[in-house]
């Protein structure tokens, strides 16, 4: 076992398990009930924080879990094992027609995790989260079972297990709708918008004629400038609309070393540089989905540009009604503090409602910040960010968390007493005895949000 | 639709040379002692390509099953177009080079039922003057290292076997193929610690699949193996023998 391959993507916390057990096949499962240790399933490690981590515990690791299982044309219904990449998916069905019909910003993701974190992508407006997609998988326990979850069967398991972190057992293949797709091309427009309240006009108009938006912000910007950025909208481009491009020659590169290449100053440079390298007001552009969808894709291994210490990503939603004024306090308190976000992300959901039990996304505007990892003073920093999340009645996510606290995960996910039900005896990650630990009872009927 | 039969066909590198042939629509007789694992394998490639694949399970150590193997390959496709013995296991030296038994045990798995298979293949394709028989030897066939000798003495076996072998059948239409895989990132070397000599199986397995339609002799994989194989059989026995390899 190389512990370095175990680490979570922001490399904060650096949690060791005590041993790691590799699944090849999906009809030879080990007995989940015989480890020594609490388990935990474990493939790319693309989680930031530490969901993904089990310190002192068992981590299974399914990325070996890699075969298709079946497809039928007809239906867009793909059958694969657990540790099977996005990337795999997209490599052999995107010349044959077909798309994810959600992708989050990477594809070096395993379809259990992206069922386990349920995650969601540029097109939540319009549908929604991964789960959303999801028809079955099987679920192995501890108890020996071997259980196919779907919304007609074990259906309680199925909520729970989509956004469920890993705990309620081991996924060893899930079956999903891909969408049928015209090219590998996207039809992209970037338009430069100058503060969060154009954001939120742009959004309106874009959300109707696009299927997939996302805004970078410049967090360093402030004054009447606070929120600047740049929006991105596309569509799947028809060649029959399109003169496409060749495809491209993908030539992965990997950051070579650990660097704390990223520090206030590159930062405030990259911002002020990639805010003003668009000319004009809007872009059009034709682009293959790599650049449209994994832009930092390119550089593998791109969160060793943080250094050893690592990083965090700080990701929340907070639902309509007073949205403008949290963005821009959270903005305000980011570009004051000095502390400074390479690449920040805004996003609105749409209402789409996965059947997960434990999700993150719901209707609302989604913002994601990241911070390098410099100690007490960065922990500090986001405590004050926690208090106007929480004042709008918003949460965070934690599939990128690696630090609220317990208190706020529990108030933030009141369903976590129910869904306590379905964890499966012999599992457990970092994450949730963080979450966990602390038996907070929290009267929801007292909160005022 | 060419008839290729596969031995040893869920080890990680012949997974993925069995991949390429069905991409091209040739029809697929996979052959390993783990049926659920034949089946798994099947799946993979029936959800991916539209061709044909059969399934057959059967332990190596089987001798007096090798000719039905083929028989049965034979008549279920119709024909057989090509052989690749790709089974093997990577004995632990320490422990196996107390044991007669275990050097036994580790020959016949990675020699004897190898040079069977490829002997029954060899005379079908004799019959029919065309053919190609590909099999995994290894780079540690070249020479004998006190880390690794007993598999290494096996897979050498092999690689001398079929060098006769090839020469037999020179001017009867038939190709034999002699792969030998450096050290490859798979679940039969999980244990060792890695380090940049390494393949990938996928490159390793679309080797194979080109050295075959080639008809290639001898195919070290990755390429540069060749090289240093070289330098390592021209290093002369009296100091080769106190290295530490």
């Amino acid at each position: 076992m190389i512990i370095g391959d175990y680490e979570s993507w922001g490399r904060f916390p650096k949690y060791k398990p005590f041993d790691v057990f590799s699944v090849y096949w999906r009809n030879e499962i080990p007995d989940l009930s015989k480890f020594p240790k609490k388990i935990l399933p474990f493939a790319w490690g693309k989680s930031y924080g530490d969901t993904c981590l089990n310190e002192d515990g068992i981590l299974i690791d399914t990325k070996n879990l890699s075969k298709f299982i079946s497809f039928d044309e007809e239906t867009g219904l793909l059958r694969c094992e657990a540790g099977v990449t996005l990337a795999s998916i997209l490599d052999f069905f995107v010349p044959r027609g077909w798309f994810l019909s959600v992708t989050p910003g990477t594809k070096f993701i395993s379809v259990a995790g992206a069922v386990a974190n349920d995650v969601h992508g540029k097109n939540h407006h319009n549908s929604g989260t991964f789960g959303c997609h999801v028809t079955k998988f099987e679920l192995v326990r501890s108890s020996g079972e071997r259980l196919i979850c779907s919304s007609e069967e074990n259906t309680e398991l199925f909520k729970a297990t989509i956004g469920g972190l890993g705990l309620t057992g081991l996924i060893t293949w899930v079956e999903f709708k891909l969408k049928s797709c015209p090219s590998a091309f996207f039809a992209m427009e970037s338009e430069k918008f100058y503060n969060v309240d154009e954001f939120f006009e742009i959004n309106t108009k874009s959300e109707k004629k696009f299927d997939y938006t996302v805004s970078w912000v410049d967090c360093t910007s402030s004054g009447s400038r606070l929120g600047r950025g740049i929006y991105n909208r596309g569509n799947h481009a028809h060649p029959d609309d399109y003169e496409l491009p060749k495809l491209p020659k993908q030539k992965l590169k990997s950051f070579p070393f650990d660097a704390a290449f990223i520090n206030s100053a590159t930062v405030n440079l990259f911002n002020m540089l990639y805010f003003n390298k668009q000319i004009n007001r809007i872009e059009k552009n034709i682009i293959h989905y790599d650049p449209f969808f994994y832009p930092l894709d390119a550089v593998l291994h791109w969160n060793k540009a943080y250094g050893k210490n690592g990083f965090l990503q700080y990701q929340f939603v907070v639902p309509y009604g007073n949205e403008k004024e949290s963005v821009k306090e959270i903005l305000k308190q980011v570009s004051g503090s000095g502390m400074s976000s390479f690449l920040t992300v805004l996003k609105t959901f749409g209402d789409m409602k996965s059947p997960g039990m434990l999700s993150f996304p719901r209707p609302g505007v989604t913002m994601a910040i990241d911070f390098r990892m410099g100690g007490e003073k960065t922990l500090k920093f986001l405590e004050r960010l926690d208090s106007i999340v929480r004042e709008s009645g918003g949460v965070l996510y934690p599939a990128k968390d690696a630090r609220m606290s317990a208190e706020d995960f529990q108030r933030f996910y009141p369903q976590w007493t129910e869904f306590e039900n379905y964890i499966d005896p012999a599992f457990s990650s970092s994450f949730w005895r963080r979450v966990t630990k602390n038996e907070l009872t929290v009267n929801n009927s007292q909160l005022t949000f | 639709m060419k008839k290729i039969m596969i031995f040893g066909a869920v080890s990680a590198i012949a997974q993925e040379t069995a991949k390429l042939f069905a991409r091209d629509g040739e029809h697929l007789f996979l052959v390993d002692m783990n049926l659920g694992r034949l089946e798994a394998l099947r799946d993979d490639i029936l959800a991916r390509f539209k061709t044909k694949i059969d399934i057959y399970e059967m332990n190596a150590l089987d001798f007096d099953k090798h000719q039905e193997l083929f028989d049965k390959a034979v008549q279920t496709m119709g024909g057989l177009d090509a052989v690749l013995i790709a089974h093997g296991t990577l004995p632990d030296q320490t422990k196996t080079q107390e044991s007669p038994e275990l050097i036994i045990r580790e020959f016949n798995i990675n020699c004897v039922s190898v040079i069977s298979l490829a002997s029954i293949a060899a005379n079908y394709f004799v019959k029919k003057k065309e053919g190609c028989i590909a099999v995994i030897s290894s780079v540690a066939g070249d020479r004998g290292r006190q880390s690794n000798y007993i598999y290494g003495a096996a897979k050498g076996g092999v690689t001398t076997f079929l060098q006769g072998l090839r020469n037999r059948l020179a001017h009867s239409g038939v190709s034999v193929v002699t792969i030998k895989p450096g050290m490859v990132d798979t679940p039969m070397t999980a244990h060792l610690p890695k380090n940049p000599l390494f393949a990938k199986p996928g490159d390793i397995g679309k080797g194979i699949y080109k050295a075959m339609l080639s008809g290639k002799a001898v195919a070290y994989l990755p390429g540069y193996w060749r090289l240093i194989m070289t330098i390592i059989k021209m290093i002369p026995e009296g100091i080769f023998k106190k290295m530490k390899l």
